[in-house]
């Protein structure tokens, strides 16, 4: 190592806090390499970290990319409006804590594996353990003219943002190869509103991935969507074009013209550092790892996508992680080993589903046999492979559709056997698609492939002890990484405790041995009005029935949605959050806000004057919401009821900010004077908000209402989404924005104005009915059986019958609607509540604000 | 009325030079399984109590610790830092009387003070009374 190097370090050592210094016992520590800050390389840095591994080694990690590692495989995201931030996979001080030393920007240009040194551009840095996590490359083909400008690839944040530069001047692109990466590089040009061609050598798109048909109809679902396919063209070169930039010449002399070429022909691993130094390479590239991921070197080891482990390259990132974890295991002398991974996969590629699980083709296991299911007008192909007695399934394709993916990849990678008609699983079926149920499971079934927790796992915790879901997530942390676990572990883990004697407990909480949706039908069906005659007739009565802050608020909401009386009235006063209490949402420091309604987002000048006089009276901070209503903070107590007062004598009406229930319907400026709104968004948002205002639910609800199929008022993300067409409306359910964002499904279309209210009726009500508390629409609808198809049948063809009940029930609801400021500001009773002291009229002195750009904020 | 105001109407029965019983409020003012906040000049200085009227039904058989109508303790809430336990929903968790706090939910026992999600965590708890239709604290 450089002197230079050797300063800089001790240097920037010195600044950590002394805590972590004191780990620094230099003599007994080795110094571990970690070249490559990729998405493998990292999650090995995060094993070290969190296993206490950096009292043993002092970890040094080389990064070429000058982003710290990143979620590569939602790359794409970044044109979608995730930034290098938000794709990071660590916060940007987590390195330093951590106490590693990341050197982004800074390649490794030379292993010296006789000096047990690498070499960068900037010095030398000894090694006592070298690990590569150097990925792959996209490979570029050896076409003549693959070099000129605006000829790129799709691999890091840096190649998104040259083909963002290019695109801004380019009206059309090609993407050269039509594998995986190349169709995801379509949607994104696409994106870029660039007219798009995929060009595939093979004579079918996904070539690995699908065989002929699956291709064929793969070909059909994506040029309806405007992206041209060419399928066998082999470019012979590239030159100038006339109309475009680039003019690419074909085999047979045909020729294409484009602004723009991403070549994604697949990926090569980046060994040549490994060869320069003369570790052993597979014949067609990789480094050559055993199940330790221990190169010919033994003090050199390799994960990630620049390994070659039996034979294979994995190009994906479980496999990856796995081999970090074995890396892991090898450096501090444990005997977690790489065993291979399966390299089954579903995606939405350009919106078309398509999965492959195992010996997709068929052409791994002689005598293999094959079902399959092509429907030319769903546009649906489903492939079974099946050993030659029928009983084990060996490989699946599907396109179109990947409802039943999740079924097969358990009868696949647990060896189930097969029903007696295997393709009964891939035929369609009238209701609900079959599951499998956690009876049938083996042992050996992973159910968390975050944290490889398998079935076996989970009845270990269970005989050890666990006693429910939270004990055995807390024992063994499945379903706390990606989160796409939880409804098979809840399953797994009912069923098991049913199976040993234990009542699995659905209750609320201690007071009620009922779900939300049991004590619902009880307080229909009896008519019971108060949380005090429920907990009398229905509670548990080993309590002191007071209730909780659980089943309290969940009761409250129950009864309004039912009975809709004002939650300020002295019997479901005790029952509300703080929140609905005061009719105005808490903040950290004991103040409210005050959100009054602005249906639609439209207001006059006079409201907004109105807004503005009170916000300054009473030193209010004002924030405009993505809700399109203007927020007022820092509100004390006291204050609340004389600001409703001069907001209601203004015409205001309260928001129901602070409440489960609907919060606002989004609309965009719409026909009135959009020039492309086909229908008046503003005005039909304006009514909906009205209908519904007040309407307590499981949780809060979200409207968005554009006026043509621009959509600029977001309404996909909403929990009921409405958009115009030239017939009506389209109506789209259970959408979110949030912590896990998901796009509302279409529900029904081109409905008129009173089919639409109609249908969103039912919705509503059955919603309300139905969900656990504090369940959105989009978990409470992932959590339904029998997901949309089922949620249609009930709400457009009635079969529960429960229809006229359920419009029925929101007229009620429509119809008592009273606004609950109105109310209470002419009740003394009620303002009683709003004072600080019942003993003294000074206000909360311990509430203290300071300013910022001009408006206060807490201290 | 000003807290100078309310020293002055103080009652000073108690035979204890430091602590003594006070009026702060009457029934009236109270919430039913509900809190109110009131400013309590105390012995060793003023504090914010939360005060909790849990009414018991004569005629209803009662339960076990549920003998205890009226609750005070801190108003200040040690997790957010903010005036707030009054305006937290009563209930009962595992046989006690809490309140869960409006802010970051952590529970509080209602006799003691003690929190159920931490052990070090206790709010100050007073002695309270009904005096007729009057409320009366100790502190
Ligand atoms: C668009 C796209 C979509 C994808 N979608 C999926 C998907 O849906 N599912 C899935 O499982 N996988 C997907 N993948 C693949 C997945 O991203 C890779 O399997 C994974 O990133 C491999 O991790 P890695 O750490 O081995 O390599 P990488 O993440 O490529 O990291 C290697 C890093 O090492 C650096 N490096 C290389 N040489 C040096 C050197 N000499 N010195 C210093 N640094 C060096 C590189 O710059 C790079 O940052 C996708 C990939 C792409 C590009
Ligand atoms: C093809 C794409 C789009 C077109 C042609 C388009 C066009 C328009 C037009 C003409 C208006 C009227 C505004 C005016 O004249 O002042 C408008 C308003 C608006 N658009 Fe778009 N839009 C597009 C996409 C989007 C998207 C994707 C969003 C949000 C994600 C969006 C958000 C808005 C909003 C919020 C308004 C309201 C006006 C304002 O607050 O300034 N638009 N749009
Ligand atoms: S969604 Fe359509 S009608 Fe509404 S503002 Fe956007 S472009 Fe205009
Ligand atoms: S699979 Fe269990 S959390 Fe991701
Ligand atoms: S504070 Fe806005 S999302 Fe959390």
């Amino acid at each position: 190592m450089s002197a230079k190097n050797l300063s800089a370090k001790s240097g920037s050592a010195k600044n950590l806090p002394a805590k972590k210094l004191s780990m620094q016992t230099t003599s007994t520590q080795q110094q571990l390499i970690i070249i490559g800050n990729g998405m493998v390389g990292h999650h090995l840095v995060e094993q070290l970290v969190e296993n206490g591994a950096l009292e043993r080694y002092q970890v040094t990690v080389f990064g070429e990319e000058r982003h710290r590692a990143y979620d590569r495989v939602h790359l794409s995201e970044y044109f979608s409006g995730r930034d290098a931030d938000a794709l990071a996979l660590c916060e940007e001080d987590y390195y330093a804590l951590s106490n590693v030393e990341l050197r982004s920007g800074e390649a490794v240009i030379e292993i010296d594996r006789a000096a047990k040194e690498v070499i960068t551009d900037q010095g030398r840095y000894p090694y006592d353990r070298l690990v590569l996590a150097t990925g792959s490359y996209p490979f570029v083909p050896p076409i003549p003219g693959n070099d000129r400008e605006g000829c790129l690839v799709y691999r890091t944040l840096d190649d998104l943002d040259a083909i963002r530069a290019v695109a801004e001047t380019a009206t059309t692109g090609v993407i050269v190869g039509g594998g995986l990466l190349g169709l995801e590089a379509a949607n994104a040009l696409r994106g870029l509103n660039l007219d798009t061609a995929v060009i595939e050598f093979a004579p079918r798109l996904m070539p690995m991935q699908v065989d002929n048909e699956g291709g064929e109809l793969l070909r059909e679902k994506i040029e309806a969507l405007g992206v041209q396919v060419l399928t066998e063209c082999a470019t012979q070169r590239i030159e100038d074009g006339e109309a475009s930039r680039h003019r690419m010449v074909f085999q047979d002399e045909k020729i294409l013209e484009t602004d723009l070429i991403v070549f994604s022909a697949g990926i090569r691993p980046r060994d040549q550092l490994a060869r320069d130094c003369g570790l052993e390479i597979g014949e067609r590239g990789g480094i050559v790892v055993d199940n330790q991921c221990l190169t010919s070197d033994p003090a050199i080891l390799a994960i990630g996508e620049v390994a070659l482990w039996n034979q294979s390259i994995f190009g994906l990132v479980a496999p990856g992680y796995q081999m970090a974890k074995a890396a892991f295991s090898t450096l501090v002398g444990g005997d977690t080993r790489f065993a291979g991974a399966d390299m089954s996969t579903k995606l939405k590629l350009l919106g078309v589903d398509v999965g492959s699980i195992g010996d997709a083709h068929g052409n791994q296991n002689p005598g293999a046999r094959m079902f399959r299911y092509l429907d030319p007008i769903k546009q649906e192909y489903r492939k079974l492979v099946v050993s030659s007695d029928g009983k084990k399934l060996l490989g699946a394709m599907l396109v179109g559709n990947n409802g039943v993916y999740d079924t097969l990849l358990q009868y696949y990678s647990n060896g189930i056997e097969l029903p007696a008609e295997p393709a009964s699983l891939i035929l369609p079926q009238s209701g609900a698609a079959p599951t499998l149920g956690p009876g049938a499971l083996p042992e050996t079934a992973m159910i968390c492939s975050c944290h490889n927790v398998s079935k076996a796992d989970i009845c270990a915790t269970i005989d050890g002890g666990a006693e429910d879901l939270a004990g055995v997530k807390i024992a063994t942390k499945a379903s706390t990484g990606c989160g796409g676990c939880t409804a098979l572990l809840k399953s797994v883990v009912d069923y098991e405790l049913e199976a040993r004697g234990v009542d699995v407990d659905k209750s609320i909480c201690e007071h009620f041995a009922h779900t939300r949706q049991g004590l619902y039908d009880i307080v229909r069906v009896e008519g019971i009005k108060t949380f005090t005659d429920l907990i009398e007739k229905h509670g548990n009565p080993d309590t002191h029935r007071l209730g909780c802050d659980i089943c309290k608020p969940a009761v409250g909401s129950i009864l309004a949605s039912c009975f809709n009386e004002p939650i300020t009235d002295a019997a479901h006063i005790p029952l509300q959050d703080t929140n609905d209490t005061f009719m105005a949402n808490m903040q950290k420091n004991g103040t409210y806000s005050v959100v009054p309604r602005v249906a639609g987002g439209e207001i006059t000048p006079d409201k907004l004057i109105t807004l503005g006089e009170v916000a300054k009276k009473y030193s209010l901070y004002s924030k405009v919401t993505g809700g399109q209503r203007i927020d007022l903070f820092g509100a004390r107590l006291e204050d609340l009821p004389d600001i409703w007062s001069e907001l209601i004598a203004a015409g205001f009406e309260t928001g129901h900010a602070y409440g489960k229930s609907l919060r606002t319907v989004k609309s965009c400026v719409g026909s009135t004077w959009c020039r492309y709104g086909v229908q008046d968004s503003v005005g039909m948002a304006i009514w909906l908000e009205n209908r519904y205002k007040g309407l307590r639910s499981p949780h809060k609800i979200k409207f968005g209402v554009s006026g043509c199929t621009r959509e600029c008022a977001e309404a996909q993300s909403k929990d009921i989404g409405i958009i115009a067409t030239e017939n009506g409306w389209n109506l789209f359910v259970c959408g979110n924005g949030g912590m896990r964002p998901r796009h509302a499904e279409l529900f029904a279309t081109d409905l008129d104005d009173e089919q639409l209210y109609r249908t969103i009726d039912r919705f509503l009500m059955f919603y309300v009915r139905t969900a656990d508390r504090l369940q959105r629409t989009s978990v409470w609808r992932e959590n339904l059986d029998g997901g949309l198809a089922y949620l249609k049948e009930v709400i457009l063809d009635d079969s529960l019958g429960i229809n006229a009940e359920l419009e029925r029930q929101m007229q009620t609801v429509v119809d008592t609607y009273q606004c609950e400021w109105a109310e209470a500001i002419s009740d003394p009773e009620k303002l009683k509540r709003f004072r600080s002291f019942v003993n003294d009229d000074r206000p909360d002195p311990s509430i203290i604000m300071t300013s910022e750009r001009g408006q206060l904020r807490p201290a | 009325m000003t807290a100078a105001a309310l020293k002055n109407e103080m009652d000073t029965t108690g035979f204890n030079h430091t602590k003594t019983w006070q009026k702060i409020c009457t029934k009236a003012d109270l919430v039913a399984f509900s809190g109110v906040a009131a400013w309590f000049e105390t012995a060793s200085g003023p504090a914010q109590v939360a005060i909790f009227y849990l009414p018991v039904d004569p005629n209803a058989a009662t339960l076990p610790g549920r003998a205890t109508e009226l609750y005070a303790l801190d108003h200040f809430d040690p997790f957010s830092k903010a005036n707030v336990i009054a305006r937290g929903i009563v209930g009962d968790i595992k046989g006690a009387a809490v309140v869960a706090s409006p802010i970051y939910k952590q529970h509080f026992r209602l006799a003691d003070g003690q929190c159920l999600e931490d052990e070090s965590v206790t709010l100050r708890t007073w002695p309270i009374a009904f005096k007729g239709d009057a409320v009366w604290i100790e502190g």
